[in-house]
């Protein structure tokens, strides 16, 4: 089995994947995915996926980037170069909104891009998918449903005929 | 199933009765993706060569005028004292209002749920990142000594002194520049999955690893699109101010000085409408072209462009009104030094270049608001030049009739451009021109994996898939 990728199964719109997804959910399976050229609203439910971690990052990467604008304003004028301009207080922290704004934007969206990537472990440029020439219609088109052998529920024959059930127009198991 | 083809007259027809979907034509998924990748899949047309050529020349003019400036020194321009801003602020102003546009329509829009926004965000981002390098070229000339240009950085220099932080200049070398970045950024992430598309159906080795690269090994993965577009909104969310601070902290650069006619409170906002303004202006300038070269009119329809001819009615109105408000609170205020300022731009010796802004850019785009005009291209497209042109002119006015007559009639002063302030402005046309052709070359116009997201067969619940019915949400589709 260990030369398996796994199992892949086309359909051909969004409503059957949609229905497709909620019986793969519900029959227990965790190592498995969907594919689609753009997001379907509202598949997360049916895949019984949890809300994403990237709001997180992005608000503690904005945070520490408006941090290190202030700090770095304030330390260079108190402590690295004080001199009085325009006979305004050291510490005139109004002056230093601008750029304080402006890095905690900056670090927080590469936050979310730099984010986004990791959580998706991306860029993966291989992977055993791409083996499959009608998984190339996933950018398309077509809407697939992806079963990993290593999920423990996963046995060849068994899982194929169970996707052609859901009413796959096509299914087959992708080498590794 | 039978499918109902729809046209433009659909889609001006009452919208109360029946609204018609955003894309014409009766395109399906697969339609759409032929329709956004053959303007890059097919064979180079000469035409492209020739608009190439023409962007190149004009990029050399900009490389020569630049050249001997960095030779010469800033006296090659007009700059006189005491008009020390000439042309390279006004055509900084320029471009980095028209970079507004594009982050406009892809974070704001997007947060208002404007879903039109989907066959014009691409082209317009795309716009928007090569208006703020043309933007950001020109304060980088204008230092003089382009190698001493590190000290806007925040860093020490070689005397150990930092840069002053207290300075609205600093402020906007901070601003723009994190604008290019974060517009890059969001522009990059919509990309991902276009990318994908077009490594996916590229025919030849190196279009497969050169796409396959920036696509990053994108697989259209649910569990990737969930934190895909949990990304993209919350980059929507931070773009959003940022677009919006953007133009106010380029209008610092002259509301914190005390010169008359730029001391003022009105600024940040007058300047973010012109910005959104001149943006559109310069997005409908692009487009109306594009979607007939590109045969793109099935998804940039005449609803995109009559939506866009209402924004610029609205904060061209905006712009109007800032211009009567301006003159109100010079003559309010009772400062003489205001009140001549305000006169001295309508009447005083550059008279011709506010009234060719105040025709261009109050004037013109009132009459959007009749309908005939707003839906006939070839008006929208003149209409759109001449707010370009007005546009220009308001950030010249504003510019050098402030410095030209100050505060003393003696360091009065007129200033006169020279050839090579119009070989800068000519050649940045020749950069941006060069990006733009270049971007229509290799990348997908149209953000196909969001329009397709649009399309009515999009939902799960759409009726041509015979779905169940068996969820309870059904009632709401």
């Amino acid at each position: 089995m260990s030369d398996i990728y796994g199992a892949l199964a086309e359909f051909e719109n969004p409503a059957q994947l949609y229905h497709a997804c909620e019986k793969v959910r519900d029959e227990g399976f965790k190592s498995w995915d969907a594919h689609t050229p753009y997001p379907v609203h509202g598949l997360e439910k049916a895949m019984g996926l949890g809300r994403s971690w990237v709001p997180y990052l992005v608000f503690v990467a904005g945070i520490t980037g408006a941090l290190a604008g202030f700090g770095l304003q304030t330390w260079v004028a108190t402590i690295a170069q004080p001199s009085v301009i325009s006979a305004k207080p050291m510490l005139s922290w109004q002056a230093f909104v601008p750029v304080t704004f402006e890095l905690g934007i900056l670090f927080g969206s590469l936050g979310a891009l730099v984010g986004m990537l990791a959580l998706n472990k991306l860029p993966q440029l291989y992977h055993s998918l791409f083996h499959s020439e009608r998984f190339e219609r996933f950018s398309d088109d077509r809407f697939f449903i992806s079963i990993e052998a290593k999920d423990p529920k996963f046995e060849a024959d068994g899982t194929v005929a169970f996707l052609e059930g859901l009413g796959s127009s096509h299914v087959e198991l992708v080498e590794d | 199933m039978t499918t109902t083809v729809y046209t433009d007259a659909d889609q001006l027809a009452d919208p109360v009765a029946e609204r018609a979907p955003l894309v014409l034509g009766g395109l399906d998924f697969h339609g759409l993706t032929e329709l956004v990748a053959q303007p890059v899949e097919r064979p180079t047309q000469p035409a492209w060569w020739i608009a190439l050529f023409i962007s190149l020349s004009l990029l050399g003019v900009y490389g020569i005028s630049v050249a001997w400036l960095v030779w010469e020194g800033t006296g090659v321009w007009g700059l006189n004292n005491p008009v020390g801003w000439g042309w390279a602020i006004v055509n900084f102003v320029f471009w980095v209002g028209i970079g507004h546009a594009g982050t406009l329509i892809s974070a704001i829009l997007f947060l208002f749920r404007q879903q039109w926004r989907t066959g014009i965000n691409r082209a317009a981002e795309a716009m928007t990142l090569f208006a703020v390098a043309c933007a950001l070229s020109f304060p980088t000339i204008h230092v003089g000594r382009i190698w001493l240009l590190y000290y806007v950085g925040p860093i020490p220099n070689q005397m150990w002194v930092w840069p002053n932080f207290r300075s609205p200049l600093l402020w906007d070398v901070f601003a723009v520049s994190i604008y290019g970045t974060v517009s890059l950024l969001f522009w990059y992430t919509g990309l991902i999955p276009d990318f994908a598309t077009m490594r996916d159906r590229a025919t030849t080795k190196y279009r497969r690893l050169i796409y396959g690269f920036f696509a990053l090994g994108w697989r259209g993965s649910h569990r990737h699109w969930v934190n895909y577009e949990s990304a993209y909104l919350t980059l929507a969310g931070m773009a959003t101010p940022l677009v919006l601070s953007v133009h106010t902290i380029v209008s610092f650069d002259f509301a914190i000085s005390q010169l008359p006619g730029w001391h003022t409170t009105i600024f940040p906002p007058y300047f973010v409408a012109g910005a959104i303004f001149s943006g559109f202006a310069m997005v409908l300038t692009l487009l109306i072209p594009s979607r007939v070269i590109f045969d793109l009119k099935d998804v940039i329809t005449i609803r995109h462009v009559e939506n866009m001819a209402k924004i610029c009615l609205l904060t061209g109105s905006m712009v109007g009104y800032a211009y009567a408000m301006e003159f109100f609170i010079a003559w309010y205020s009772g400062n003489d030094y205001e009140s001549f300022a305000f006169v001295n731009r309508a009447f005083g010796p550059y008279w011709w270049a506010y009234w060719i802004m105040v025709s261009c850019n109050v004037i013109s785009p009132q009459l959007f608001w009749f309908r005939k005009l707003r839906t006939n291209v070839v008006a929208v497209f003149i209409i759109s030049i001449f707010i370009n042109i007005g546009m220009w002119f308001e950030r010249f006015v504003i510019t050098v009739t402030s410095l030209a007559n100050d505060f003393l009639p003696s360091s009065w002063g007129y200033y006169t451009p020279t050839i090579w302030d119009l070989g800068c402005l000519i050649g940045s046309f020749g950069l941006f021109f060069t990006l733009y052709t270049l971007f229509v070359r290799f990348i997908p116009q149209v953000a196909m994996s969001e329009v397709k997201a649009v399309l009515p067969e999009a939902s799960p619940h759409y009726p041509g898939w015979g779905h169940h019915g068996d969820d309870a949400e059904e009632g709401a589709h």
